[in-house]
């Protein structure tokens, strides 16, 4: 900023994200418009489905749930300045660790420790998925956007094999592995209200929201109070003033593709573990691609991830309210809502932003041009 | 002997058949990161080209009209693409990503608004399709032992498109080593800063790169959904973007090795269709899940330099800021 003074933190952190925003819908509201519905309508419908009624905000929050950990994952990677476009693989991966760890123990160990040692594991298999692309980029010099996308696929083949092959249940035709010990089952929502005597819908809600905004406070605390976070900005800000500084760029890219793809991971604690009780194909449904739009939205931030994660799992459930009531639109405008945001927050971040900021600074002292 | 011959003949039949919309997003993606703009978003522009081109020869009856329709998207898609990686200096990998998450919606959205199909277009009559093409001589050549069968099978019988995209490699070689524009391009891949000494617009040059782009991936489109389909069906690209992306990378960006690397690729997945169940001697049944992934493989340990470097051209991926 050449002239004047920076504009207010507020502009650059709320208003313009927010226009963004407002123009992602914007663009599909001139969708609806188009495919021959009422976008205001549609609206009144969306918010209803997501929010209108006990059993639509659990639906609204487990996918919240989801798409915090896979934004969460983003986020992290792009402080360090990677792409980890590869959360839909780490999270497929996360989820193959779970199961596997759960199918091993699940008949004899208590929850507490099920619990603890499904964490471990989609963490470590999350984080095993995304450390090779890491290793690749920081040692070999390839790049981890295209490793990740690679990896993604890779995940896909491995997973197909793995059930169709291995983990099938046997004398079962769908690829689906047996379902786990209902002792092994994380609590659902309702179940644990129901504890304290709070009675609510079921829905597929489960306790892996509290640990979703764990991960959020623990991802603040790494990258904004911690050695290592700092590090990691450096290194993502300028490679070649963290290498003056002393900083190995190679050890940080690898250890935060691997704090990236953990968190990732964890997408599947909350499939596996949380709602499907049993290790099957294509549980991600494409939770990583989401998370990229909310990591942007965000503005990479946990905070503005958990506020973004609100709105996409709301949009996820009110779409699918949506597609009931209106039968020309479907669950897929929300994947291009997706998009759109994706386009005016991340790709044309720079279209709008210097225009507002330059709106909302503070006049220079007199004397300055006018 | 005559048996393992046909087979073999009709196994890289199939190859040709799976490597054409591969070559021609490769050789689209290739102009584009020659150029120095990252294209990832190969499968968006695809996705949506087979949707325009399938909804729109549909609707006139029409396979030509279809493809026009298909490489305006691919070009449209192309300048959303640009203006936000050109024109605001945004990230080229966030733009490709929303291209490829836009058009997987969008072109489900409005195919049930349009044609209420679950997605899908209404299926198209042979008129309104690519249809193979019978060169002459054919018949006259079916009894003549070994010529005859590689005449037929291979070479006559592919519909035009295929032509198209083998020919596309030829015509992007030239482009890029033989013209004064080809010259620039690459240029501006490699130190967009010397380009603009010289004069020449930087912008421009990369608009026009990404636009070839669109229209080869819109060719491709129009290959799956009105030549080897006759309907678009939702997510009907179903990652081959990605294979072109990676078979461009394999190739080291440069035209002739990518097309090599697209046709092993289309083996690999003729194979892997025709090994499916199969004990091959000493080795046992190869799982079809890994030959689905071996490009994949493939190209991360060439990436990784384990098999040969590939370089990418130097001012891939970074905005061009002029100096002020």
């Amino acid at each position: 900023m050449a002239r004047g003074e920076a504009a207010p933190a507020w502009v650059g952190h709320v208003l313009v994200p927010l226009v963004n925003l407002a123009l992602a819908f914007l663009v599909s509201g001139l969708i609806v418009l188009a495919i021959g519905e009422d976008p205001l309508e549609a609206v009144v419908i969306l918010v209803r489905g997501a929010v209108g009624f006990e059993e639509a905000i659990g639906y609204t929050l487990y996918y919240a749930t989801n798409i915090m950990f896979a934004g969460l994952a983003v986020a992290v990677a792009f402080h360090a300045g990677l792409f980890n476009i590869g959360g839909e693989g780490q999270a497929y991966i996360g989820g193959l660790g779970v199961g596997v760890a759960l199918l091993a123990f699940d008949a004899h160990l208590p929850l507490p420790i099920l619990l603890l040692i499904s964490i471990l594991a989609s963490a470590a298999f999350g984080a095993a998925w995304a450390w090779i692309p890491g290793y690749l980029q920081a040692r070999r010099g390839s790049h981890v956007v295209i490793t990740t996308i690679m990896f993604n696929f890779i995940a896909f083949a491995l997973m197909n094999y793995l059930l169709v092959n291995v983990l099938i249940q046997p004398g079962q035709m769908s690829p689906q592995s047996r379902e786990f010990e209902p002792v092994a089952w994380l609590p659902f929502a309702h179940e644990a209200l129901g504890w304290f005597g709070i009675q609510v819908t079921r829905s597929p809600l489960n306790l892996s929201l509290l640990w979703a905004l764990a991960c959020c406070l623990l991802v603040w605390l790494l990258i904004w109070r911690t050695r290592w976070g700092y590090r990691i900005r450096v290194v993502g800000g300028n490679e070649p003033a963290a290498r003056y500084a002393g900083i190995d760029p190679a050890k940080v890219v690898i250890a935060t593709m691997c704090v990236s793809g953990a968190l990732a991971g964890f997408v599947g604690l909350n499939e596996i573990m949380g709602v499907q009780h049993r290790l099957l194909l294509n549980f991600t449904a494409g939770y990583g691609f989401v998370g990229i739009a909310a990591a942007l939205m965000g503005r990479n931030h946990p905070l503005g991830i958990i506020l973004a994660s609100l709105l996409f799992g709301a949009l996820y459930q009110g779409g699918a309210e949506l597609a009931f009531e209106m039968p020309r639109i479907t669950r897929e405008l929300v994947v291009v809502i997706q998009g759109l945001v994706i386009l005016f927050s991340g790709a044309l971040e720079h279209m709008l932003r210097p225009r507002i900021e330059a709106m909302f600074r503070r006049p220079a002292p007199a004397g300055g041009e006018g | 002997m005559d048996e393992h011959f046909l087979l073999a003949v009709l196994t890289l039949d199939a190859t040709l058949r799976v490597a054409t919309p591969l070559i021609l997003c490769a050789m689209a993606g290739l102009i584009s990161e020659r150029s120095g703009i990252i294209d990832i978003s190969l499968e968006g522009k695809m996705l949506g080209a087979a949707f325009a081109a399938a909804a729109v020869a549909h609707v006139s009856g029409s396979e030509w009209v279809g493809l026009l329709a298909a490489v305006l998207t691919g070009a449209m898609l192309s300048l959303v693409h640009g203006f936000a990686c050109i024109t605001h200096n945004g990230s080229q990998v966030v733009s490709g990503v929303a291209v490829n998450i836009l058009m997987s919606g969008l072109t489900v959205t409005l195919g049930i608004a349009w044609f209420a199909q679950g997605g899908q277009t209404p299926g198209l009559g042979e008129a309104e399709r690519f249809r193979p093409l019978l060169w002459p001589g054919t018949e006259a050549l079916r009894e003549v032992p070994v010529l005859g069968t590689l005449y037929r099978e291979l070479l006559s019988g592919h519909n035009l498109l295929v032509y198209v995209a083998l020919a596309a490699v030829p015509l992007v070689w030239w482009g890029l080593y033989r013209t004064r524009f080809g010259l620039r391009l690459r240029a501006v891949g490699e130190n967009p800063e010397a380009v603009d000494t010289a004069g020449i617009s930087v912008a421009w040059l990369r608009y026009r790169a990404v636009l070839l782009a669109g229209l080869l991936a819109g060719i491709a489109g129009a290959y799956l959904s009105t030549a080897q389909n006759g309907a678009f069906v939702r997510d009907m690209t179903a990652g081959q973007g990605y294979i072109a992306l990676a078979a461009m990378i394999f190739g080291k960006w440069r035209p002739v090795p990518a097309l090599g690397a697209c046709l092993l690729f289309g083996f690999l997945d003729a194979l892997a269709v025709r090994l499916q169940g199969v004990a091959l001697p000493g080795v046992g049944e190869i799982p079809v899940q890994f030959i689905q992934a071996l490009p994949y493989v493939l190209t991360v340990v060439l990436l990784a330099g384990f098999m040969g470097r590939a370089v990418a051209p130097k001012a891939i991926g970074i905005p061009y800021v002029k100096e002020r």
